[in-house]
């Protein structure tokens, strides 16, 4: 085993041109009178030269991803958006009747089915799910009236008072012009929001859309040093996520950002809640409003909730609604032209590099 | 466009340089999505086979010998026209419509080529994928980024070089035994 580890090294030394000329001179001496070593040489240095090629064609495919989107986004290649919605309708249209029957025979089913599981179900008190924003460090009433009482002076000198954020959460980039998605429940009784983005800024937003069944909101990043990027690397995915499929997520528990894994272990959410489903992922408080993504690089959902009666129980709302949620917006004139990435980029890219790529639009939602 | 500015073109797409892969594809991926969506496809085919012809033609400009006997232009459509025919013939469909103006060349070895570096490919990648961390970054950090087995053994927080090195030694045999396992079994 020492001897293969060391020939092998010395193979590589070889091969790399790393070699003294007189190590290089008894090392093809070697060679030609061995011909396992010799056959050695020829399979490492077609091994290494697939493993380069390996690499090279990966960022060439994720480059050409890159390039499409971002060439579909300026429009300098036809947009296919259009073709694929254009099928969905004639697809809609085509299947239309039978789509209602089965939608009918599934409504009274799940009609019943949820009135047995009501009747026969034990009541819950709603504490058993914990919203997941966190509370920012523990300012005790002392600290908020000597805050108070800074701001008194501050206001009598006349300066705007800073800011302190109370809560947070986390949001994601959903169109590179700044609209953001977070929970609802983030952003509720907010005064203040801004959100922080990878160098520890903070830019200001405004709300423009709050859905609290789905818990869902869209903020609009309103700030001069705001940098939109040219395209957005994750896609939102329209189809529900499949059972046991491996998931991650990342956000603010704390200041830094955090990666977490785990996987879908339900489709449905707390008490079978169609619109959330559930995942088995550890999440903390400032977990909310993080994007949960699968190996493709493609939202499934958004983390909201975690039951407090269990561990690791975690529920998220299903990303089509994200989807929904824009259609809202657009009725708003100003919103018409967003369009969210319907391909993933990073695809074909690690977990490494796809968060490296991911991390740099996913912000700190922080409320006051 | 010119025969200067299409070498130039070329040079750079073998380089992986983002403003001529940019450039080539703006100027034909169009051409081919035509002809995908003529043909029975979404403009999800169109997009899958324009990147697979130009995966063709960056595997030809990597190598310092080719040389273009046409334009770049009928390079991407013909090998497009005939990845799109190979996977209608694979749903027994044969025939193809499209507009009689458009130059063809023959493309039948770029296309073979393609064919065995693809499944080399996806060979590493399953051996790769199942290889497993640490491995996947060891080997990683070393072969693809080529940091040093010093930098490496630090980040990874290994106590010294050599058990860094004696580590990626095992993963590397593990990787090559995945790897030619496939490759052994693999007829071209």
């Amino acid at each position: 085993m020492i001897d293969d580890f060391k020939l092998l090294e010395d193979v590589e030394r070889y091969i790399n041109g790393q070699m003294t000329p007189d190590e290089r001179v008894q090392f093809e001496g070697l060679r030609k009178s061995n011909p396992e070593i010799d056959q050695l040489v020829v399979e490492h240095t077609f091994f290494l030269h697939q493993m380069n090629r390996f690499d090279d064609m990966k960022k060439f495919k994720s480059g050409l991803n890159d390039i499409h989107i971002d060439l579909a986004e300026k429009g300098a290649i036809k947009s296919t958006r259009l073709k694929g919605r254009a099928k969905v309708i004639y697809l809609v249209n085509r299947y239309k009747r039978v789509a209602a029957i089965a939608a009918s025979i599934a409504g009274v089913t799940a009609l019943t089915i949820s009135a047995l599981v009501w009747s026969i179900s034990p009541t819950t008190p709603r504490k058993e799910i914990a919203q997941l924003n966190r509370k920012f460090n523990e300012l005790n009433q002392k600290n908020a009236m000597l805050g108070k009482q800074i701001n008194e002076v501050k206001d009598q000198i006349g300066t705007a008072p800073a800011v302190t954020y109370k809560t947070g959460g986390t949001g994601f980039l959903i169109d590179a012009k700044g609209l953001l998605v977070t929970n609802a429940h983030v952003i509720a009784n907010a005064k203040y929001i801004a959100v922080q983005n990878s160098d520890g800024k903070d830019l200001k937003v405004k709300i423009v859309y709050v859905d609290v069944d789905r818990d869902l909101a869209i903020l609009k990043i309103e700030d001069s040093a705001y940098r939109a990027p040219k395209s957005i690397p994750y896609s939102i995915k329209r189809s529900n996520a499949d059972l046991a499929e491996p998931v991650y997520t990342l956000g603010f528990p704390r200041n830094d950002i955090v990666y977490g894994e785990g996987y879908l272990s339900a489709k449905t959410g707390f008490n079978g809640d169609t619109l959330t489903c559930q995942i088995a992922i550890a999440a903390n408080p400032g977990n909310s409003g993080g994007p949960i993504l699968n190996h493709n690089g493609e939202v499934i959902g958004i983390l909201s909730t975690k039951q407090t009666s269990a561990e690791g129980v975690v529920f998220a709302t299903q990303s089509k609604f994200i989807y929904s949620a824009l259609n809202q917006l657009q009725k708003d004139t100003a919103y018409q032209k967003v369009k969210m990435p319907s391909t993933s980029s990073i695809k074909n890219l690690d977990r490494m590099q796809q968060v490296k790529k991911i991390s740099d639009y996913v912000y700190m939602v922080k409320v006051n | 466009m010119t025969i200067e500015k299409e070498t130039l073109l070329l040079q750079g797409l073998g380089r992986n340089d983002r403003k001529a892969v940019e450039a080539i594809y703006k100027d034909n991926f169009n051409m081919v999505q035509a002809l995908v969506i003529k043909n029975n496809g979404t403009s999800e085919d169109a997009k899958d086979i324009f990147q697979e012809a130009m995966i063709v033609l960056y595997e030809k400009a990597k190598s310092d010998s080719f040389i273009l006997n046409c334009s770049l232009s009928t390079f991407l459509y013909s090998v497009s026209r005939r990845l799109w025919l190979k996977r209608l013939m694979q749903q027994n469909r044969f025939l193809i419509v499209e507009e009689s103006d458009n130059e063809l060349v023959k493309v039948d070895d770029d296309i073979e080529d393609h064919e065995r570096i693809n499944t080399e490919f996806n060979m590493m990648e399953r051996s790769i994928n199942s290889l497993g961390e640490p491995c996947k970054s060891l080997l990683d950090a070393f072969y693809i980024q080529k940091r040093s087995m010093q930098e490496i053994s630090a980040s990874f927080g290994y106590t010294n070089a050599d058990n860094a090195k004696t580590q990626k030694y095992k993963c590397l045999m593990r990787l090559k035994k995945l790897f030619f396992s496939q490759y052994k079994n693999y007829e071209p």
